[in-house]
């Protein structure tokens, strides 16, 4: 079982990275880029056998409270 | 004064701020991380460097080590906390500050000296800063910039919590002043309180001349001199 959580910096943060890679992509050649955002991705491997529900639950807490910072960060979490 | 400086796994500034404080007539002692208990402490020092590497994000994880369920509850009972730049990390992951620090605008590690703004002197950090006085500090860090919410932003003014603001030579918060893209040129704040602030710059390695500049010491002044009015606690007599 596995947690996926992926990890943004909010819109109204600024993004020089995302910026950064924007222009290089431009520099590069490519076209219709409108924006860049980099972010993060963690996964965390389960037990087997882990309630599903639980698990959820559990993530959803680490998450909030060490694997994203709420003041700049937004996360999406999907456990398979 | 008994300054306790806490040191967790890869702080670097701890040895500077105990150097600083113990060259200033008071003494000083590193915390561990790991240690549950502060002991008999006055000024809790949260130093710089990349505790932890930086994984994860800037003090993500210090703020989760023991020592600092002690200094949460330091600051809970009134007690002076200073935090600087990775320091200053620490306290807003661990909620004591409000805001957050991210990657410098310019994504460049700057390690060079800036000028700031004192905005205001009623806090225990600023109190002996002379009016007018602009601070000569070292920076030292890639992700200084610091961001809050519109409505975060909003209470620090109306609460007179912004303590320094990047400037020019000649006390202007320009742009050009602004070494990491910090929103309002923000280098320091506190919380409403008022005992607990954080900084990126470094006072502690600015209180001797042959350094480049001793103005680091007007904020080790503040703190002493607000030590100093505040009422000595009750002695129960056994």
């Amino acid at each position: 079982m596995k947690a996926k959580i992926i990890i943004t910096p909010k819109k109204a943060v600024l993004d020089p990275q995302g910026k950064t890679v924007q222009t290089a992509l431009a520099q590069m050649g490519y076209t219709g880029v409108v924006d860049v955002h980099i972010g993060k991705y963690i996964e965390i491997e389960l037990a087997p056998g882990t309630d599903k529900a639980e698990a959820q639950k559990a993530v959803n807490d680490a998450a909030h409270k060490l694997l994203s910072n709420p003041v700049i960060e937004d996360y999406k979490l999907e456990i398979e | 004064m008994n300054f306790a400086v806490l040191q967790f796994p890869a702080s670097n500034c701890d040895q500077d701020a105990v150097h600083a404080a113990r060259m200033l007539g008071h003494s000083a002692r590193l915390v561990w991380h790991k240690d549950a208990a502060l002991g008999d402490t006055d000024v809790v020092i949260v130093p710089g460097g990349f505790s932890y590497g930086d994984y994860l994000r800037c003090g993500a994880i210090a703020r989760f080590s023991p020592v600092m369920q002690a200094v949460k509850q330091f600051a809970e009972n009134g007690g002076l906390v200073l935090g600087v730049c990775n320091g200053f990390q620490v306290l807003t992951e661990a909620g004591l500050l409000p805001g957050a620090l991210i990657r410098n605008r310019d994504l460049q590690f700057h390690c060079e000296f800036v000028h700031l703004q004192t905005e205001t002197t009623d806090s225990p950090f600023t109190n002996q800063i002379p009016a007018g006085k602009i601070l000569r500090l070292p920076i030292a860090h890639g992700e200084g910039c610091y961001f809050a919410d519109d409505a975060t932003l909003a209470q620090l003014a109306a609460h007179d919590q912004i303590l320094w603001k990047y400037c020019d030579a000649g006390g202007s918060p320009t742009e050009a002043a602004n070494p990491n893209g910090a929103l309002q040129n923000i280098a320091g704040i506190c919380n409403e309180r008022r005992n607990v602030a954080g900084l990126m710059p470094h006072p502690e390695r600015a209180c001797e001349l042959m350094l480049g500049s001793d103005d680091g010491k007007w904020v080790f002044a503040s703190i002493f001199s607000a030590l100093k009015a505040r009422p000595q606690p009750a002695v129960e007599l056994a």
